[in-house]
Parts: C-alpha cells; structure tokens; sequence
C-alpha cells in the first residue's frame, strides 16, 4: 500500500508541474530580446586609447551605458532608479565614468572596461540647486579631482576614491549658480550665478583648498532669464528676462563689466521672443528666436555680430578641442531628405572643417542632438564622427558621410501595443527569397536525421543549430497556419510606430505620425493607446488591416484629441484627424460596419459620446444598438466610480449626429477619509472561455459568473497610499470591490486588514488575481477571489436538460439579481511584482497560468491551480484526482517556470499576451526598456508535432518499410515458385 | 465586566465558527479576529446579510428602551426620478446607529416606509414602462450629514419592477455611516427581452439587506503541522475504502465474459446435439451458420 501511494504520490507531484523550462539548445528558438537604452541626453566618447573604442551615453530613462563605437552594440548598462535622474556625466582618468545623478546628490564612478562600480559617494548641500560636473585636471594632493555644484555646495571630489577633498557652501538664498568655471591652465575656478535675477555674482575660488578669493556683484537694471552661455573662459552671454536685450558679461580678473545689445540691433525685423541656447564654443553663442536660430560672434569688447541665421531645424554640438588652442563644433542642418554635417572650428566661421551630406530617413524626423568627437585619419588629417540623437529618439553614428549603425531606441518607451495578422500567403505574392529549394531542405533533413541519430560532428550539431535559429519557416512575411507569425504594432513615446516581426523581432516598417507631430495647433501631443481599427476577415479580405492611434494635443484631459488611421501592412498613414473635443476614453464596440471598420466610441472629458468612422452606415449600426451601450468612468481623486448610458443626439449648437449626450445611471461614492483608489482591473475584450460550467469533486456543477462587464476595484487607506511601511497595520487596509459595470451593483466587496498596495491585480474568465503586501505578515500576499452564479446552480439534474427546464439558454441579463457567490484564498509570495497578466489562448481550453513581472524583471510562469481557493490541507482523493494541490500557504516560486530564462527585461512596464492559432500556445510580449517575446504553452503543446520532430526520419522509416514489404513479397514468391517445382 | 467576559468568549466562538477552513490559525490571529470582531460585531453576528422585508404600508418604528445609551434612532430618504426627471422623495428609511465604544458606528435595523405612487407619478412610470426607460433611485453618501459628499444612484429599466405589485430589491453596501453603493433592481431574474407588463397593484413590495464589508480569509500559517504531517509518513491519510466493484471491477468482467461464454455454449450444446442428429449434409449452410457463432464464442 505504501509503495502504490509513493507511486501515486510520484505521478501527482510529476503531473502536477508540466515540463515548462526550455532545453539549452531551444534558446533563441521561438524567443527574441533587444535592448535598448532610451533617447540620448548626453554622450561622451571615449576613443583616445587603443583598443575598443567606446561612447558612453545617459539616458532620459536614466541609464548609463556605453556602446560600441563600430558597431553600436551594449558593452554595459546600468539603469538607475526611476528617481536617480542622471545630471551629468563624464569621463575621468581615461577610466573612469563619472555619473552625477538624484538632483547631484550622488556621485559614482564606473569602471570603463567592465561597468563595475568603483565609488559612490553622496554630497549633500544646503539648497535645493542646479547640478553641474566639472571634471578638471586639477591635482589637489597628488589625487586627480573633479569639481562637482550641488545643492548649493562646490565640492572637490577626489577621482580615486570618491573622497570629498573640500567644500564650500553657498548658502545665499536667492542665488542661483549658472557656471563653474575652471580657465585653462589655472588654479582657480569661477562660479557664476545669479542673484535675485537681478545681480550678476562671481566667486573666485582657489581650486587647491576652496577658500574664497575675491567676491563681485553688479546689478543689473533688468532680470536675467534662465541660461548663460559661456562665450570664453571669462566671459558669458545672457538674455534678460524679456528675452530683447543681449548682455555679455566678462569678468577678467574678478572686475565685471558688462554690455547690453538690444536683439533688435542685431536683426532687422523683429524676432520675438528669443531664448539663449547652451552650447560652449568659445566665441559664439547661439539664440533663438521663433522663426530661427542666430549664430552670434562675440568680438572684443562686448562686440556683437551676427554671423548666420539659419531655420528652425538647427543643432549645434559642443566644442571639441582638436589640438592646442583650437576647438570645432558639429552644425547639423536639414534640407529635404538630406541633413548636412558641417564642422567648423571656433575661430573661424567661414571655414569647413568637414562638410557632409547624408541622406536620411524621412521617419525619423528632426535631429535633436549632436556629439562629435575627432580622430587622425590615415592621412594624418582631422577627421570627425558625429552622434546625433533623432527626433523618434534613435541614436545614429555618421561617418564618412554615412551612417555607420544606428539604433531604435524609441523602442525603450512603448505605450501601447497591438498586433495585426499578417497577408495571406497568395500565388502573386511573392516570398521566393526566404524560400529554400529542394536540395537544402534535404540537406537539412539529412542533417536533422544524423543530429537524431547521434552520428552528427561537432560542425554538424552547429549547423543545425544555426540552422533551426535562422529558420525562413519563422520570419515569411506571410501568414502561417499556427497564427505564431504575427505583427507587433508599438507606439512609442516619441510618436512614432512600429511594426515588429514576431519571428525574430525585426523592424518591417515605422512611421513617425503626423498626427503626434509638434505643430502649432498641437504644442504638446502626446500618444495615448492603439485599437484596431479594420481586421478584414470574410468579405473585406482585399484590404489591409489598419490601426487606430489614439493620441492628444497636452498632458490635461481636456486636451484636444488626435487620431490617426494607419495601414498595417505598410505603415501608410492615410488618415489623420484633429479632433474638435477632448478624449478621456475609447471604447471599441463590438459591432463592424461592411468593410469590417470596427465601430469606436470616444468619451470626451465633457461625457459626451462620439461615434467613429462618421459614416453613415455606422450610424445606422448603431442606432440598432443603442439602448444596449453602456459605459463607467473611474475618478481616483475623488473616489466616485459612475455608469453612464447614451441618451439623445448632442445639444450643442452645432449639429452632429454623430455625438450623444449621456446620462447617469449609477455611481458608487468610497468615503473619501476611508478608501481612495489605487487600481483597477477589468476582462480583456477578446478573451474566450470555454466552458461556463466548473465540476468539482464530487460530481457537482459551479456555474462560473461570466460577464465581460466585470471591474475589479482595490481602494486603501489613503494614509496607506504612500510607500510600504509607511503606515502601522492598525491604519491600513485593502478593501477590494467586484462590480458589474452596467448596473453598478456590487457583487462582492472584501477587506484586507493591515494590507496596503501597491496592487497588481489580473482579472479573467470569472476570477481575479491580485497582489499586495500585508504589514502584519511583513511578507507580499496574492489573492484570488473566484466568483459562481448561484441561479444558475440549479441546472444540475440531468432530467431537467434533457427535459429542456433549465435557463441555461436564456440571455442574461444584468437586470437580473445576481445570485453569487465568492470564494478566495491568500497566499504568500515572495517577489514583489512589476507587471502581471494571464495566459490567452484562442479558444480558452488550455490550462491558465499567471505571467509575473518579478522585481527582476523577469517574466514568471505560475499555474493558475496555485492560486485556487479550494486548496485545503488534505484534499480528498476526488480532489486530488481533479487536480487540486494539498494547501501550502506560500506560492512556489520553481526556477524553471522563468519564460524569460536567463535574460532580464530592464525596466519592464508590461506584460502582453496573444492567441497563436494552436490552442496549446500563447504568444507573450513583456516590454520596458527591453523587448522579449516568447512561444508559451501552459500545457504543453498538446495539438502539434515539436518542432524537431524529423520528418526525415519518419519518411525514411515509411520507404524502408515498404522496400521491405516487396522484397519480403518478392522472396516469398520465389519460395512459393520453388516449392511449386519440387 | 462580566459580561464584556461573555461577548469576549462569545465572539470567539463565533470567529471560530465563521472560519471554519482556517483551521491553522494561530494565537496570534485570534488576537486580532478579537479586535475586529469588537469592530465589526454585527456582521459576525449574522454573516449572512440581514434582510428585513417591510410591508409596503409604513409601519411605525418601534423604540426599545432597553437598548444602550449611545443608540439613537436617524432617518434618510429615498429620492427617485422618472427617466431623466429631477429627484423627488419616495420614501424613508430608519434606522437605529449605534457608537461603539471605541467612535466606529454602525446601522442596525434597517426599515423602510416606501410612500406610494400619486397618480401623476403613476402616469411617469406607465411611460417609462412603455419607452423600456429607467427608473432611478438616489440615496445620501452618508445618512448622518445628508448628502454627503455626493448622492449614491442607482437605476434599473422599470419594465424589470413589475411582478404582482412593484417588486423591489435593495442592498446597500455601508461602511461606518457612508453608503457606499445600493444595488436596486427587481428581486429575481429580469430576463433580456423585457416585456411590457403593468403591474396588478400599484404599491411597492421592498425588501432592503443592509451589507457591511466582509473580512478576507488569511493566508494559511502553519509550519510545524505541515512538517509533522509530512514526517508521520506511516499514517498517510488513507484513501477512502472504495467500492467492491471500483476494486475487482478487472476480475469481474473478465469472469463475466466467461460465465457468459459458458451460458452460450450450454445453449448451443443442446442446439448441436439437435442439429447433429439430422444428417449433415441436409442443411450444410446452415450448420456453417450456426457453427460460425458459436465458434467465435468458443474463440473468447
């Protein structure tokens, strides 16, 4: 008996836990991973040793990280906190990345080579201050040190070891530091800043020990306004406050003297409004002005001069010195499809050092950064390179005349995806070029054959694997029977689209939108998520499917909205429309008009409901359905949940059918000094379910409670909304809501005590996922509340089918009393999590497992049965034979169920999936920083051959059957034949 | 002090009852389940909600005297409005508050007068049920200081009322004295297609549950029962004696086949001894008929 419950036991625990890690070799096989670092904020190159030469760059996502400088490859990366902006960066000792970053309290020192880090120290100040990095080669006590303004405080840091050799407070209030200054050669600095807005200061500082040489101040009439560009080692350029009058100020030898230049001096018409640009070329300062950018010379005594004026499109980089004395810039240009490279050295204006003209993208707008760097050619003449970071945030190396690499990196801040099928695979289509012949599909099969019958050479195994990686099968532009083949459609922060080849994550078109596109009506657009908009499926099948991009003109919801229809084959924008009202909310409606253009309804900030496409068969669809559309709005702030229905045709006094009035139905008001709302959870719109009915054990039916208008609500504290362990666990809680959206009735309402957030919550089928940390455990707990409709568990009695009295046929309705009843379970969990989302499969058969963003950043299987609240202690045999697993009271967390294996996703924000085709699979995207996509079967995949299964094999094992059959036949002949004789 | 003993041991008892599944908890949470069970008494009371079915003709609310000092009786109305009417009053409910000792307070005894239908208001709703429009009901945020910070609505299509009278159906989730939610609509099922259908009687039968927030099960603790019950490997839980024929049922079929084949070759016997005295080459076709059968039988 003991032996028959140990091989019981064995098959359980074996059955419980479906193989779910990969083999070594299958890596790479249906998985991909970029990574990306995120638009460019400043980069340093570092190329004056032999060896590797290398850039190093800081980032808007607040990383740093340097690349290779042939190839644009990661050497390293490390992303600092969402908190720890990154202030400066630079390179000391030829070694040393010098990173300032959380407002220039935190100075470190990377190593180069490897990204260790080498130091960190923190420096703290009186006030809250501009940060400036100034690395010197200033040698204060045998150390190397760097010069560092933060927080109101001049620190000498030494390079080594990070220590601070001396500092000096500047404690005025109202001053506000522009510059550290260090001329060339010298022993002192100059901090120059402003006072009041009004008062010009200068400190002279002794760089060896800190202590203050010589204070000056003069007032000035006017204020100062925001920058000063420096124009020498001892001389600025500043604007006033009303941006017409130039000053340039030099203060040689600590006396200030300073001279004023109206704008309109300098320029015949008036230019408006002009703003000073930072740049560091001695000699030249740069404004600009509405219309354009004006190349200002500083000659002598406070002399100005007007050296060029060139359109908007401008960039100027930083000086560079090439040799002794002499400095260049980088001017990038824009004329047509082409940007101009032009470098000029500091003295001399009318010169070129290099002029070059590239061709670039159209789709990748305007350049919004340029670094240069130089090296000697072969000729021993000066060549330049030039980083330039685009406006769709990718990062491009031009040399030569060429772009050497380039990298996406707008890819590092996705919005919103969505996918798009991709063309049916036609005679006329032509995909000949990723199509193998004949004899290479042999010699493959061979090659698999002698893999599987162990006979392949080292050569051999990695030709197969090289093979089975680069397969063609994967990557066709068409579509395929499995539905894995798709299109990943990505919005990005900077407006731009891409279009993503789920085989092996290539980029088949991008499109920077118009419609997101800075503009004057339009000042600040901002994306704000992706629908489809036409899947052709029956009778539309000629067209191709677009998307629709959701966007608006500012951060305010009242903002004006703009949309965008494009193609998603091509990556045509063919229509873009700037909206008359704001957007606060779209809603894909379950109906299609004739060319399957699938209706939306956008909800503006005024509730006001707006009909697209404006046309009139959608109105005529519409108007079927519309006592049936009904709609919620959740205000956090104020914590009222309201439900809405459409009403009549706007009042407004312009006439639009197309625009409705709505009406309140319902509304749910939390105690605002109790509960405030932290998250909220609803069903994905295309997710199916199998079967309405659960059996459990012991032949009993649950009617699952199946609505697709189902919101999950946490609400906390509020005095519990701020970090974990902020609050005792006497004044926190968690109180959870199930309501049903169209009624606003409240199906279930729980609380957790001693709870607080962050909550991550998922909700599918007729159940809800949700994690949270509770403080009197001090551990993070996940938590399932499964929901059953009790009027319906009546159906049980097989008679009653047959018989045809049941009301499983009949509509439901949420007018109905909703008979439910709950049942939930917590558990512990030991990760903290980022993301969280469920297993999609097409039709819903498959198994459910829960994909986990861990802290990590890795992306986590776990089965849905871990999570169920029937699990007791002892399960009953019926149980266990339904599969349910003996209570624990943590989540297990198997190391093998990492879909993401060894690879992070930096900075994952979200998990997406997608139905493959094959029921057995889902299709998983996780996005943040990196990309990562993956083939998941949760239970295996039970519909289809592996997809090393050797067709060579099986063929081979069919012809030597049946050569064996005849010869067999042909002997047994000859048998026959010879007995017959005898 | 006594009887604060008895509610103490009272209570316990009854967070024991109402978890019957954790049966792992510790001390520790039974300190606590302590504590909200003071805070929360009434719902441990009766965990099942309190439905109070009040007659449709107001009934004068009776004061008991005996109740604690910190009682006191308040009021709050229900507003409703014919599609998209303004509100207009349509009935009262009453309750008792209680303050607990430690400033939580709660509803208990929840009625509700529901004043009957005017003509006029009649007439709204006989045109609501003909346009299949809403009917909607408002009630304060929060009963002490009316309306709160907002009103709660709630709506239901009219044509889901009519029964024999107007049947309704209240829940009003509460927390403290804020309302939170009501969930108003018909008392059983309102199937989609809504028929016209006027009520026989034109008053209101309401049925009003007063619901207080629920608690959440705990995560299981338990250490050392798992293990003990992991180091006791001798005395697993056995499997339930299954049934005579779940055991054997792969002997008996088996010796049912041959108990059947048996019985048909004892049938077939007597047949052949029959048939073979006829001489055989009368009916050979049909010897080979029979033979076949029984052949085959024998084969098993």
């Amino acid at each position: 008996m003991a032996i028959m419950s140990f091989i019981f036991a064995f098959f359980f625990f074996s059955s419980l836990q479906p193989i779910l890690s990969l083999y070594e070799d299958q890596v790479g096989l249906m998985d991909w991973h970029q990574q990306y670092i995120g638009k460019v904020k400043q980069a340093v190159f570092h190329t004056h040793k032999t060896g590797r030469k290398r850039v190093v760059a800081s980032t808007e996502q607040n990383i740093i990280a340097t690349l290779d400088l042939r190839s644009g490859e990661i050497f390293w990366r490390h992303v600092l906190g969402p908190n720890d902006v990154v202030d400066g960066i630079d390179i000391a000792l030829g070694k040393y990345v010098i990173t300032l970053s959380s407002g220039g309290s935190i100075l470190r020192a990377w190593n180069l080579p490897d990204g260790q880090m080498v130091w960190e120290s923190s420096l703290h100040g009186p006030k809250h201050s501009k940060s400036l990095l100034l690395t010197t080669n200033l040698i204060i006590e045998k150390d190397n040190s760097l010069i560092v303004f933060s927080n109101g405080r001049l620190n000498a840091v030494s390079c080594i070891d990070g220590e601070v050799l001396w500092k000096k407070d500047f404690e005025e209030e109202s001053l506000e530091v522009q510059q550290v200054i260090q001329p060339p050669g010298s022993d002192f600095i100059y901090v120059v800043g402003f006072a009041a807005s009004s008062q010009f200061e200068t400190y002279k500082i002794n760089a060896k020990n800190g202590e203050l040489l010589k204070h000056e101040s003069t007032a000035f009439s006017g204020r100062f306004s925001g920058e000063v560009s420096l124009v020498s080692s001892e001389t600025v350029a500043a604007l006033d406050s009303t941006g017409s009058i130039l000053l340039t100020i030099s203060f040689h030898n600590g006396k200030i003297s300073s001279q004023q230049t109206p704008v309109s001096n300098l320029l015949e018409d008036s230019p408006g409004l002009a703003v000073i640009i930072h740049s560091s070329v001695t000699g030249i300062f740069a404004i600009k002005t509405d219309a354009a950018t004006i190349f200002i010379r500083v000659i002598g005594e406070g002399k100005l001069e007007v050296v060029e004026k060139t359109n908007h499109e401008t960039v100027v980089s930083d000086a560079l010195s090439i040799s002794e004395g002499q400095q260049a810039f980088a001017l990038v240009q824009h004329a047509g499809s082409n940007i101009h490279l032009t470098v000029k050295p500091a003295h001399d204006w009318d010169s070129n050092l290099l002029k070059e003209s590239i061709k670039m993208d159209q789709q990748r707008g305007f350049v919004h950064k340029v670094f240069i760097n130089n090296y000697i050619r072969t000729d021993r003449s000066h060549g330049f390179r030039a980083l330039i970071v685009m406006e769709d945030h990718s990062l491009l190396l031009l040399q030569q005349g060429a772009i050497v690499w380039s990298r996406e990196d707008g890819l590092a801040s996705i919005i919103d995806v969505t996918t798009s099928e991709l063309p049916v695979e036609k005679a006329g289509v032509s995909v000949a070029k990723v199509e193998l012949n004949l004899f290479e599909w042999l010699k493959g099969h061979v090659l698999k054959l002698k893999g599987t019958l162990m006979l392949a050479t080292p050569e051999d195994i990695a030709a197969i694997q090289y093979m089975r990686l680069k397969s063609s099968e994967k990557s066709k532009m068409t579509r395929d029977h499995n539905g894995f083949r798709k299109l990943l459609i990505a919005l990005t922060r900077a407006g731009k689209l891409f279009a993503l080849h789920t085989g092996d994550g290539r980029i088949v078109w991008s499109h920077l939108l118009q419609s997101l596109h800075k503009s004057e009506s339009c000042r600040q657009p901002i994306g704000l998520n992706l629908h489809q908009w036409q899947v052709p499926h029956h009778h539309a099948l000629d067209e191709n499917p677009s998307v629709l991009v959701v966007g608006r003109c500012g951060p305010s919801s009242d903002a004006l909205g703009v949309l965008s229809l494009v193609d998603s084959y091509t990556g045509k924008e063919f229509s873009s429309l700037r909206l008359v009202h704001s957007v606060a909310q779209v809603i894909p409606l379950p109906y299609t008009d004739s060319t399957e253009q699938r209706l939306h309804l956008l909800i503006d900030a005024d509730k006001h409901a707006h009909l697209y496409p404006k046309t009139p068969e959608a109105i005529d669809i519409f108007q079927s359905e519309f006592s049936n559309v009904y709609w919620y709005s959740v205000d956090d702030d104020n914590g009222i949940i309201k439900g809405y229905a459409l009403k009549t045709k706007c009042s407004g006094n312009v006439a639009d059918e197309f625009c409705f009035d709505s009406r309140e139905l319902w509304s749910i008001v939390l105690p605002s000094e109790s509960e405030k709302i932290i998250t909220t959870a609803t069903r994905k719109l295309n997710e199916a379910v199998h079967t309405q009915a659960k059996l459990i054990a012991d032949q009993d039916v649950m009617y699952k409670y199946i609505s697709s208008n189902l919101l999950f609500v946490a609400t906390v504290a509020p005095k519990a909304s701020g970090e974990i362990g902020s609050v005792t666990p006497e004044e926190s809680w968690l109180v959870v809501y199930l309501i049903d959206t169209v009624t606003g009735r409240v199906l279930h309402r729980m609380t957790h005590h001693g709870s607080q957030g962050p909550v991550q919550a998922v909700l599918s089928e007729n159940w809800v996922v949700y994690h949270y940390f509770n403080l009197r455990a001090h551990r993070y707990e996940m938590s399932v509340i499964e929901i059953y409709d009790q009027s319906r568990a009546d159906n049980k009695d097989v008679w009653k089918l047959v018989v045809g009295n049941h009301n499983l046929t009949s509509p439901v309705s949420s007018y109905s009393r909703a008979e439910v009843i709950t049942k939930s379970q917590s558990y512990f969990f030991t990760h903290s999590l980022k993301a969280i989302a469920v297993t999609l499969t097409v039709k819903g058969i498959t198994s459910k497992q829960l994909l986990i963003g861990t802290i990590g950043d890795q992306v986590l299987a776990l089965d849905k049965r871990f999570l169920d609240p029937r699990r007791s202690v002892n399960p009953t045999q019926a149980e266990r034979e339904e599969g349910i697993i003996p209570l624990t009271d943590s989540l297990p967390i198997i190391p093998q169920s990492y879909i993401t294996h060894s690879l992070r996703v930096e900075g994952l924000q979200s998990i997406i999936t997608v139905a493959a085709k094959l029921e057995s699979t889902t299709l998983v995207f996780a996005h943040g920083l990196d990309l990562f996509f993956t083939h998941y079967a949760p239970s295996r995949t039970y519909d289809s051959l592996t997809e090393d299964f050797s067709y060579a094999l099986l063929l081979i094992t069919i012809v030597a059957l049946v050569a064996a059959i005849f010869v067999t036949w042909i002997l047994s002949q000859r048998k026959e034949l010879q007995d017959r004789w005898r | 002090m006594k009887w604060v003993k008895v509610i103490v041991s009272f209570i316990l008892t009854l967070s024991f009852l109402s978890f019957p599944s954790c049966a792992f908890q510790s001390d520790e949470l039974l300190v606590d389940d302590e504590e909200f069970g003071l805070e929360g008494a009434p719902q441990h009371r009766s965990p099942e909600p309190i439905p109070t079915r009040s007659p449709p003709v107001t009934s004068p609310t009776r004061k008991r005297h005996s109740d604690l000092d910190s009682d006191s009786k308040i009021q709050f109305s229900l507003d409703h409005a014919f599609g998209d009417s303004d509100f207009s009053p349509a009935g009262t409910f009453s309750a008792r508050l209680k303050t607990w000792s430690h400033g939580g307070q709660t509803l208990t005894k929840l009625r509700f007068s529901r004043n009957s239908f005017s003509d006029v208001e009649k007439e709204k709703f006989k045109n609501l049920l003909e346009s299949d429009d809403f009917y909607r009901i408002r009630l304060p945020s929060n009963v002490l200081s009316p309306p709160g910070r907002d009103f709660i609505i709630s709506s239901v299509k009219a044509r889901c009322l009519p029964r024999e009278s107007l049947d309704e159906h209240f829940v009003i989730h509460m927390e403290g004295v804020n309302v939170l939610a009501v969930n108003y609509g018909s008392p059983g099922s309102c199937p989609y297609p809504r028929n016209l259908k006027l009520p026989a009687k034109w008053s209101f039968s309401s049925h009003t549950v007063l619901k207080n927030s629920e608690q959440a099960p705990r995560a299981p603790v338990f250490t050392e029962e798992i293990l003990g019950g992991e180091n006791a490997e001798g005395e697993v839980v056995q499997p339930a004696e299954r049934s005579f024929w779940a055991k054997y049922w792969m002997y008996l079929i088996p010796l049912g086949l041959i108990v059947m084949n048996a019985i048909t070759q004892a049938m077939n016997m007597p047949e052949e001894q029959a048939t073979g005295q006829v001489p055989a080459q009368g009916q050979p076709s049909a010897g080979a008929v029979q033979r076949g059968p029984s052949s085959a039988v024998r084969r098993r």
